[in-house]
């Protein structure tokens, strides 16, 4: 099931590429965006109490964070750099949108975090402690604003809004900044964040379930697994909230990434919500990239419920999706190919119009007329088969369901830990500290399934319904895209391992005032 | 003292102070960012675009051309 994921064309090399460096990049993101929250508020604590517990907790976990945020400082350099090398032509289409809100990050969120992440770790007795608890909390600022502008960025790709067209440059140009601001973006953003604010709980619940089975520093320990608990709970139950308006957006603007995550092929009203199943090849589906659901455990008509707050709801399968369909709220869909003639229609009106602007206006006025009038498919024209429209079913179902089913572990890790904690009796059951310290790297992959589900779950899109990733990448030869993919991973691997070091040395030392 | 003469001071002892393992996480960092931008950048990912095409509308004819010739 998983052959299909092998890389050997030059498209499939730039994706692995692309994925290892997100996955490597986010790595490190979530923890930067949590911890510095839970810093900030450790520091606050301190500051209106006085309780030099509180100050130790607050340079420990500070420290962490500074490991954590020096590794992963500029890592998402290289996803810029393989815009511009791997992607060019994808770059060059959604430049425009692209521009502001990154430049917006680079410069505000960047400098804001540079200056006050200096006041942050050199900052103590040089500065007023009311000074040096702003800059904690700006630190925090700086980061989740950054994340909210590459959000933005990514939003749009999922759901290309407020712009417009233009034929002569072949780039998207912004026409309103607030539609860029979308829902989808702003689903993403609050999704996003909260599970980085779940992750860094588990992160210090887990550091502390390690000093309990080593039984040190246990006090300390506990105050931080009491704070961690009750910030992971409310982190998770913002989580779920969040991925539950997210999918609501998805179920209206991605309809077939969300029949991937349900392995849905054919919809319909009152469709069920599938706990867990097993998906398999089944030679009666009309394509190969289908696949049935078997051992399935199904919620009756709770997927129409989440979608639309209606168990009775009409949600799109596959086939429903390929055949063309009226979706809940009246819209109606064409089949995929008549949109991919669309498609064709308006790249031969771009073609027409490209050969005609300097020599016949009423012919050129013709084709700008076609192309705008079919933008909305124009992607679907480079598609040769209607079928390419589902994305790798497995790994997205797998994933989702990874991701959702570890929340709920994390739930019950939460609420083990603030009760345990709470009655000075954490390690009474060895197992807390030990399912503490592995909801770690649980954490970390639940996270990644997020990305998976999200990314993975949009193919063949790079830009929703208007560019495919096989017409995004750039026509380089991909034997270079192998050396650059294998040159990353020996690089990434040597800076992991020097990070997790520093970490666990930084760890082992424990708290210091 | 003068306000910049205080952040400039901020930023020396920071670093003269800094313990041994806040100076290898610096050498991590400056290893990493010389590897990526004097390696990657100028040698192996370079903008193709802007390597290939000195014109903005020269740009613009090569991805228009992409967008309508590939399948």
């Amino acid at each position: 099931m998983l052959y299909d994921l092998s890389a050997t064309t030059l498209v499939e090399w730039s994706r692995w590429q692309f994925a290892m460096t997100a996955i490597y990049h986010y790595m490190f993101v979530p923890l930067t965006l949590g911890l510095s929250l839970l810093v900030a508020v450790m520091e606050t604590t301190w500051y209106k109490t006085g309780n030099d517990d509180w100050l130790k907790a607050t340079k420990f976990w500070m420290k962490l964070f500074g490991v954590n945020f020096a590794i992963g400082v500029a890592t998402g350099l290289i996803l810029e750099f393989q815009f511009g090398t791997n992607w060019s032509n994808y770059s060059w289409f959604v430049g425009d949108i692209f521009g502001a809100p990154l430049a917006i990050e680079g410069i505000v969120a960047f400098f804001m975090e540079a200056t006050f992440v200096a006041v942050m770790f050199f900052g103590w007795r040089r500065v007023s402690k009311r000074f040096h608890l702003v800059s904690t909390w700006l630190v925090y600022v700086g980061t989740n604003i950054s994340a909210l502008w590459i959000l933005v960025a990514n939003g749009w790709m999922q759901d290309p809004v407020g712009m417009t067209f233009d034929p002569d440059t072949a780039r998207n140009v912004m026409t309103s900044f607030t539609d860029v601001l979308s829902a989808t973006a702003f689903n993403k953003f609050f999704h996003t964040v909260t599970s980085a604010y779940t992750l860094s709980a588990c992160f210090v619940v887990g550091v502390c379930g390690w000093f309990f089975l080593k039984r040190r520093d246990t006090e300390f320990a506990r105050k931080s697994i009491l704070l961690g608990s009750v910030f992971g709970l409310i982190s998770i139950a913002l989580t779920i909230f969040t991925g539950d308006t997210t999918s609501q957006n998805i179920a209206r603007t991605q309809p077939a990434k969300f029949a991937a995550m349900e392995g849905l092929n054919r919809g319909g009203n009152g469709v069920g919500l599938t706990v867990f199943g097993i998906l398999a090849d089944d030679p009666a589906l009309p394509s190969k990239r289908l696949k049935s659901t078997t051992a399935a455990i199904t919620l009756p008509g709770l997927l129409s419920w989440m979608s639309y707050r209606d168990c009775h709801a009409f949600i799109p399968g596959f086939q429903d999706i390929l055949e063309g369909y009226t979706s809940h709220e009246g819209k109606t869909y064409a089949p995929v190919q008549q949109r991919i003639e669309n498609g064709q229609r308006a790249m031969d009106a771009l073609r027409s119009y490209k050969q005609a602007k300097k020599t016949n206006a009423a012919a050129a006025d013709s084709a700008l007329a076609v192309l705008r009038a079919n933008y909305a498919d124009f992607g679907y024209g480079s598609l040769s088969s209607p079928e390419e429209i589902i994305p790798h079913v497995p790994l997205v179902f797998y994933s989702f369901r990874i991701m959702v089913g570890l929340g709920f572990l994390f739930i019950v890790l939460f609420i083990l830990s603030w009760w345990y904690a709470k009655k000075r009796q954490f390690n009474r059951f060895k197992f807390i500290p030990y399912l503490a310290l592995a909801c770690v790297p649980l954490a970390y992959i639940a996270s990644q399934c997020g990305w998976i589900v999200a990314e993975v779950g949009r193919q063949p899109w790079v830009v929703q319904d208007l560019m495919t990733t096989h017409v995004a990448v750039t026509d380089i030869t991909s034997t270079w895209v192998q050396v650059t993919f294998w040159l990353f991973a020996l690089l990434f691997t040597v800076m992991l391992v020097a990070e997790l070091k520093i970490l666990c040395s930084q760890i082992k030392k424990g708290p210091e005032v | 003292m003068p306000v910049f003469t205080r952040i400039w001071k901020l930023y020396y002892d920071g670093f003269r102070n800094m313990p041994a393992w806040g100076r290898r996480l610096w050498l991590i960092v400056i290893i990493k960012l010389g590897v990526m931008f004097l390696l990657f950048r100028l040698f192996l990912m370079p903008n193709y675009l802007n390597s290939r095409y000195g014109t903005f509308q020269e740009k613009s004819d090569h991805v228009i051309e992409q967008l309508i010739s590939k399948p």
